[in-house]
């Protein structure tokens, strides 16, 4: 292990020409708080242990407002509800060994969507490294593949340049968590801010090259000649921020919109041209609408095979176009006769000078058609509370001015379906990775980071027991959250494919024994209420919203309810699954 | 189809983790990997041949080429690369083939690394087919143990570059 140098500098790499005094020494985690302070970060959610104890020493001091969750998985999920909400960095401390263990699932949630998150991990010291030590776990190696980028700190000195150099890196270009691992000795030396900082160039970061201006000809020439254009939104547009660009670009052009989960929000959903969430459980039109198109222009997208099914049908007629920042996602799945790689606020704006108004009447006759011929209808429950039903008051009454995060399943399907997101970044799913359990911490960190913003999270009975110690979280930072629980006593989505594709087996997908969850959630300090009839699911609603603390709406639904419609996995556009009685 | 790629790295810790993870990973189909220093201690270059159907190499080279510490990736496959390869082989040589066995070495021009009293160890140094047949050859001895380093590789310069600065 390297001790700081006592010389001010080294001859290769003069002292920073500063005038002044030079700012005393810090210890290696002082500095961590001290660089977080001033990169603006002012909240870091965490859990404290071992390995991070001078890390949590340092922060005694610190401004930082530290968020104390209840287990790491929460306080990863916690950061990145709160960088979803914001587009501002995530930031997470976790102990060493089972501490950086606990945020794996985060951060490959984060990867998965392109979350801006910053881990700061502790190792046990340098010395012992690679020795099983008492709660030594490689998170350096193990994270690889689910983070941009990570770091194992062995020098000190080159602990400000590290995390200057990873915080940088995960906003830029195509955001992402990256993961710092600090050795307990690394946060207890002495580091002297007048060396530099190891003996390598800091990486430089340009911004992403302007885009091809021959593929941006390309593109604006297909969209003239287009007759039924179909734009395809992903996590990109929202990450870029480009929602009036977009709205410009469709009143152009007449074209039809499609919006995955990451988009939503960003595209007014009750537009006549909004098609809503496109693939496995959209809408029939928004995939009759794709199925029809001769180009499809998607931006900011992955081609997932939840939205794309079976890519030698997806699009059948159409030329597709893909705008992203990330070279390595053209071509990922299906081919691309239109690439254009850049940033997409700078393509929108490029290709926007090059259109002029086209209108297609035509286009816009079948798309309302398609959303005649197929409209999305709740079903009336018979008295049973259809879960739709409750999805869609909660947004009536947000009316487009409230934060929507949810769990995982088909609850997240509905809400998918029946909430309208009023803005960008007011709707928030792990879509990717699919995680359940994110829900609550992440509505934790969103309403951290929104105070005054109303912050709902729409849950299953499986999801929320995944997290559901973070109710503490909530509790104790008084954080005026608002959960509806669905609950139909099983795993839904599993519960349906079981149904449909394995002949009614329920193989371990129901729950013989729940909580009784009002208990549990007025035990947790929640106002907590349950309702299970149609006639009274409005009143509760309102009463939920009503609730100026943490509250907790349990909402009774039968068991197979499905979503619908449904594509079967790796099944063409138009293939709906058929549920013949 | 193979591609033979060279990827100019930040010479930093991890470094060959991020790119050996990320070919096994995503499934892709590695023949060998070889990595050393360059004429810039800050810089180390990876030589690696890969292979499968064209689309899923050309994934391979957009996700090295997304690695923060990657400065450089270049497709060789094409580019009539400058090759060599090594390979320590260790071979039975009792009385009976061990005339026959250095015979063979000194007629391939292979060198001698090691005498044993039964047995030899030869280093084989040359272009991959170079290598091959030395492998070949000796294979009726009896091969003990062998170590081959992988391809490393080197875009061809053309004439007159030495004058410029390449970047």
């Amino acid at each position: 292990m390297k001790k700081p140098s006592k010389t001010v500098g080294s001859p290769k790499k003069p002292a920073l020409e500063n005038k002044k005094k030079l700012p005393a020494p810090r210890l290696g985690a002082q500095v961590i708080c001290d660089f977080l302070e001033s990169a603006g970060v002012d909240v870091v959610f965490g859990y404290p242990g071992g390995a991070v104890i001078p890390l949590y020493d340092a922060l005694y001091d610190s401004k930082l407002e530290h968020i104390l969750a209840r287990h790491e998985q929460g306080a990863i999920h916690a950061a990145d509800g709160y960088a979803r909400s914001t587009g501002k960095i995530g930031v997470v401390f976790a102990t060493s060994g089972p501490g950086a263990t606990n945020l794996v699932t985060g951060l490959a949630t984060a990867h998965m969507d392109s979350v801006p998150l910053l881990a700061i991990t502790g190792q046990v010291p340098t010395t012992s490294l690679g020795s099983d030590s008492f709660q030594e776990a490689d998170i350096y190696g193990i994270s690889i593949p689910i983070t941009k980028f990570n770091y194992l700190v062995k020098d000190p000195q080159s602990l400000p340049g590290i995390l200057d150099e990873a915080f940088r890196l995960a906003g830029h270009g195509r955001p992402g968590p990256i993961l710092v691992d600090v050795p307990k000795d690394v946060q207890t030396t002495l580091i002297d801010p007048s060396v530099n900082s190891g003996d390598e160039e800091p990486l430089e970061l340009s911004p992403p090259p302007p885009p091809c201006a021959a593929s941006v000809d390309a593109l604006a020439e297909a969209l003239t000649i287009s007759q039924r254009p179909v734009l395809y939104l992903g996590g990109g547009a929202t990450i870029t921020n480009s929602g009036k660009e977009i709205l410009s670009l469709v009143e152009k052009t007449d074209m039809a919109v499609v919006t995955t989960l990451q988009a939503k929000g960003v595209f007014p959903d009750d537009h006549p041209l909004s098609l809503g969430l496109p693939g496995m459980h959209g809408s029939k039109y928004a995939n009759l609408a794709i199925n029809e198109s001769d180009l499809i222009v998607g931006m900011g997208v992955r081609f997932d095979d939840r939205v794309v099914g079976n890519v030698r049908k997806f699009a059948p007629l159409a030329r597709i176009a893909h705008v992203d920042i990330d070279p390595a996602e053209i071509g990922k799945r299906l081919s691309v006769d239109l690439p254009v790689i850049g940033d997409l606020g700078e393509v929108l704006s490029l290709v926007l000078k090059k259109l002029k108004k086209n209108s297609r009447p035509t286009w816009r006759k079948r798309i309302a058609e398609l959303r005649r011929l197929h409209p999305m209808v709740i079903a009336s429950g018979d008295g049973e509370i259809k879960p739709q039903a409750a999805i869609r008051a909660l947004s009536d009454r947000l009316a487009g001015q409230g934060i929507l995060v949810t769990d995982v399943g088909q609850h997240q399907m509905w809400a998918a379906q029946y909430f309208q997101a009023g803005k960008p970044r007011h709707f928030l799913s792990s879509g990717g990775l699919g995680t359940m359990g994110f829900g609550l911490p992440a509505a934790i960190g969103a309403q951290v980071a929104n105070p005054k913003t109303p912050v709902c999270l729409v849950t299953g009975d499986g999801s929320i027991q995944m997290n559901i110690q973070e109710m503490a979280t909530a509790r104790q930072y008084d954080l005026p959250i608002k959960i509806m629980l669905i609950n139909n006593g099983c795993l839904g989505m599993v519960r349906q494919w079981q149904q449909f594709f394995f002949d009614r087996r329920y193989s371990q997908t129901v729950f013989q024994y729940n909580p009784p969850f009002v208990d549990l959630a007025k035990v947790f300090g929640f106002w907590a209420k349950s309702v299970d009839k149609s006639s009274e699911m409005p009143k509760a609603v309102d009463e939920l919203l009503k609730q100026k603390g943490p509250a907790f709406l349990e909402v009774v639904v039968p068991q197979e309810e499905n979503v619908l419609p449904m594509i079967p996995a790796g099944m063409g556009q138009t293939d709906f699954f058929e549920t013949g009685k | 189809m193979k591609k033979i790629l060279s990827i100019l790295v930040r010479n930093r810790p991890g470094v060959l983790s991020h790119v050996a993870g990320l070919v096994t990973r995503r499934g892709y189909n590695v023949e060998s990997i070889a990595a050393g220093p360059t004429e810039n201690s800050a810089i180390t270059r990876i030589n690696l041949v890969v292979s499968g159907e064209e689309p899923i190499l050309e994934q391979v080279v957009k996700q090295v080429r997304k690695l923060v510490d990657v400065i450089l990736v270049e497709d060789l496959t094409n580019n009539e690369p400058v090759t060599g390869e090594l390979a320590l082989i260790t071979i039975e040589a009792k009385e009976q083939t061990r005339a026959e066995a250095i015979n063979i070495i000194n007629l391939l021009g292979l060198t001698l690394s090691d005498v044993r009293d039964d047995s030899l160890t030869v280093m084989a140094a040359g272009t991959a087919m170079t290598v091959d047949m030395a492998v070949l050859s000796l294979k009726r001895f009896g091969i003990m143990a062998m170590a081959r380093t992988g391809l490393v590789a080197l875009p061809r310069p053309k004439n007159g570059e030495s004058k410029g600065e390449r970047k």
